[in-house]
């Protein structure tokens, strides 16, 4: 487990832990995450990646241990439209096209200046699919309509679960570069994977969960 | 309207569950059948006798409506639960409350409006006196809409439950005992040619009760039922 | 004022409530036995027989105080509900819970002497009366918690679903309540009018009282006991359970 100093950090975890009927599912946590950082969220199968991003994200509260995002303790509402959860339920309806499920995303977190959901398409690599019906893409296909969200939301923190996953090799080098152009920005990003892929930007920190016996 | 305000997603949520259900509108008339079937059960099982079919018509109607809408309801949450599209409302940054509202609008426009439509058929078919049938008709406008509100709260209490159907019935039933006894109360009157506005005022006090407060609770609902 | 809320604090902590229930629990049965006897004793035996009735009206002392607590344990489930919902206390998840079967139990009790008193008086064992219908309507709604209860997997979560689903029925429970009787008086069903309080005879009122007080120390009894498993059997993984174990266990 690697902590910085906490600089003016974006979201700040302490003795964070969550525990399902009293079974502890992850920690307790210490970390940092300042803007401009990737986290690389680590561990085995049920070492509680999934849930740890949940209950940052504010789907569920945790157990224990206290949680800050920009300075002020982490709430619901302070996250609103700040933060932006990707699941591996990607949550697109597969009767609607790519481009509509985008619209109605847009209608509900807002969109950043200057890029429609058709340019953000393009740019995950789905010219040409907008108005198919999602249920038509491959698996793959999927998940980049998904990360194209990643373009459209004014968010400053990305908590993205096993954004890798059904990815082909330019798919990979995709979320890459969102993560880059991200932190660029001065955003920030937790990211989940169970280690298969090589993620190799220098300024991404890894945090390692442990399974709990 | 700006993306991201409060109106368009409003709008959003209300457009995007309308156009799923036009883009699969066969499964609207599963309802609308359900309810012509069982409706015609009844002639069989208790004779095809006109007065009695007369006397029980309001009732028969009002019971397969609420039986139609409990199956329908399941389709209200569990397909977003399912691919995740739920999260993504519950985490978006515009109130809960006002976005299951317009879900729970969208829901009784494409299940309960097409049997209030067919309910007037149900009717003839059972004999239901010409002077009760504005009656049903308005019983049912004020009723549906406080079944599919409060039905709304309790499906979402039971999101990621797995054998939501029965308990939902459990649940539910217990709890339309008045909406059954106004609805079929003003009808009753009416055919007995009493006064039957008190009962539908009634209904009609209930709905705009449950219009402010059960999209709040339903909000509540799930985010007990989602988390962990 | 500050010291009871600071008592009610430490009584909310698990290890606590299970020390101060099982002292209690005893004492709450013993009373509750006793006024039992006292009260079955003067409804059965000193009370005189009803001058309509004859002896048939002696189930009122079984009936009446359960429909009492029907409802009683009801309000108690939703008032525990509200609390276990606002401030996510365990104690009172467990506590609204347990209270479920209890007054499910006594709901049922109140329908079937309900109905074996209605034998003698309307000559079927069922009709449509307002009071009873209204009891029917309860005992499902109690049944909606239980099944909801029971229906999710994580008990905490499981709790809070159905206290919510509780407090639903307690606003729904008076409206319920009026449209029954509404219906009733619209459909001129049979309504015999037993016994209304204001004119029951002393002799026949002190045993209803104590009854009641029977079933509300019993009830309490109840709930403590039940309580007390519910909590053993949740926070088994816990520190004071395993050292309240480890006595026995250790023994060869």
């Amino acid at each position: 487990m690697t902590t910085s100093p906490p600089t003016a950090a974006l979201l700040h975890a302490q003795g964070l832990a969550f525990a399902r009927n009293d079974e502890p599912v992850f920690g307790p946590l210490d970390f940092a995450l300042a803007r401009g950082e990737t986290l690389l969220v680590e561990g085995d199968n049920g070492s509680g990646k999934t849930t740890l991003l949940r209950v940052l994200a504010g789907l569920m509260p945790a157990s224990a241990g206290e949680l800050r995002f920009d300075e002020a303790p982490l709430r619901r509402e302070s996250l609103a439209g700040r933060a932006l959860f990707l699941g591996h339920q990607l949550g697109l309806k597969l009767d609607l096209s790519a481009a509509e499920n985008l619209r109605h995303f847009v209608a509900l977190y807002g969109q950043r200046e200057g890029l429609a959901p058709a340019a953000a398409l393009d740019e995950v690599g789905l010219a040409g699919y907008a108005d198919e019906p999602v249920r038509r893409l491959s698996a793959g296909q999927k998940k980049r309509a998904a990360l194209a969200r990643l373009l459209l939301a004014p968010a400053d923190l990305w908590l993205l679960d096993e954004p890798f996953a059904n990815l082909d090799r330019h798919g990979i080098a995709l979320v890459n570069r969102l993560l880059a152009a991200h932190a660029a920005r001065g955003g920030a990003a937790l990211v989940t994977s169970h280690g298969a892929v090589s993620f190799t930007d220098p300024s991404t920190r890894h945090l390692r969960l442990e399974l709990n016996a | 309207m700006r993306p991201g305000s409060t109106a368009a997603a409003c709008t959003a949520v209300l457009r995007r569950d309308l156009l799923l259900a036009w883009r699969r509108r066969g499964d609207a008339a599963f309802p609308v059948l359900y309810a012509l079937i069982v409706a015609t059960l009844f002639p069989f099982a208790l004779g095809p006798e006109d007065a009695l079919l007369a006397r029980i018509a309001a009732g028969v109607v009002l019971l397969t409506v609420l039986l139609a809408m409990l199956l329908a309801f399941d389709a209200l949450f569990r397909p977003d639960l399912e691919d995740g599209s739920l999260e993504l409302l519950l985490l978006a940054p515009q109130p809960l409350a006002l976005l299951l509202g317009m879900k729970i609008l969208a829901h009784w426009l494409t299940t309960a409006l097409p049997l209030i439509v067919i309910a007037p058929l149900l009717a003839m078919m059972l004999h239901l006196p010409a002077p009760a049938q504005p009656v049903l008709l308005a019983a049912l406008l004020l009723g549906t809409p406080l079944l599919s509100l409060l039905g709304a709260v309790l499906v979402a209490l039971t999101a990621g439950t797995h054998r939501s159907g029965m308990l939902l019935a459990l649940m539910l039933l217990p709890l339309t005992v008045p909406v059954v006894i106004f609805a079929a109360g003003a009808v009753s009157a009416a055919e007995a040619g009493l006064p039957h506005l008190a009962p539908l005022l009634w209904l009609g006090a209930a709905l705009v009760l449950a219009l402010v407060l059960a999209p709040l609770a339903c909000a509540a609902a799930l985010r007990i039922a989602l988390d962990a | 004022m500050n010291t009871l809320t600071l008592w009610l604090h430490k009584l909310g902590s698990p290890p606590t409530f299970y020390r101060f229930a099982g002292a209690v629990r005893p004492w709450l049965l013993a009373a509750a036995l006793l006024a039992g006897a006292i009260g079955l004793y003067g409804g059965l035996v000193l009370a005189p027989a009803d001058y309509q009735q004859g002896d048939a009206y002696r189930i009122i002392f079984i009936h009446v105080p359960s429909a009492w607590m029907g409802l009683f344990i009801y309000a108690c489930m939703a008032a525990a509900g509200f609390v276990a919902l606002v401030w996510r206390i365990k104690l009172a998840e467990i506590v609204a819970m347990e209270c479920a079967p209890i007054g499910a139990a006594f709901t049922f009790i109140t329908l079937v002497t309900g109905s074996l008193w209605g034998k003698p008086m309307w000559g079927t064992w069922w009709t449509w009366d307002a009071r009873l219908t209204s009891e029917l309507v309860l005992l499902f709604l109690y049944l909606g918690v239980i099944g909801l209860y029971y229906a999710i997997e994580d008990r905490r979560k499981a709790a809070r679903a159905a206290a919510f689903l509780a407090l639903i029925g307690i606003i729904n429970l008076p409206i319920v309540h009026f449209s029954v009787q509404w219906w009733n008086t619209l459909h001129q069903g049979s309504t015999v009018r037993i016994l209304g309080p204001s004119h029951i005879a002393p002799s026949m009122l002190w045993p209803l009282l104590a009854m009641a007080l029977a079933t509300k120390l019993y009830f309490g009894a109840s709930l403590l006991g039940r309580a007390r498993v519910a909590l053993l059997a949740q926070e088994g993984g816990k520190d004071w359970v395993r050292a309240l174990a480890q006595p026995e266990g250790s023994r060869p």
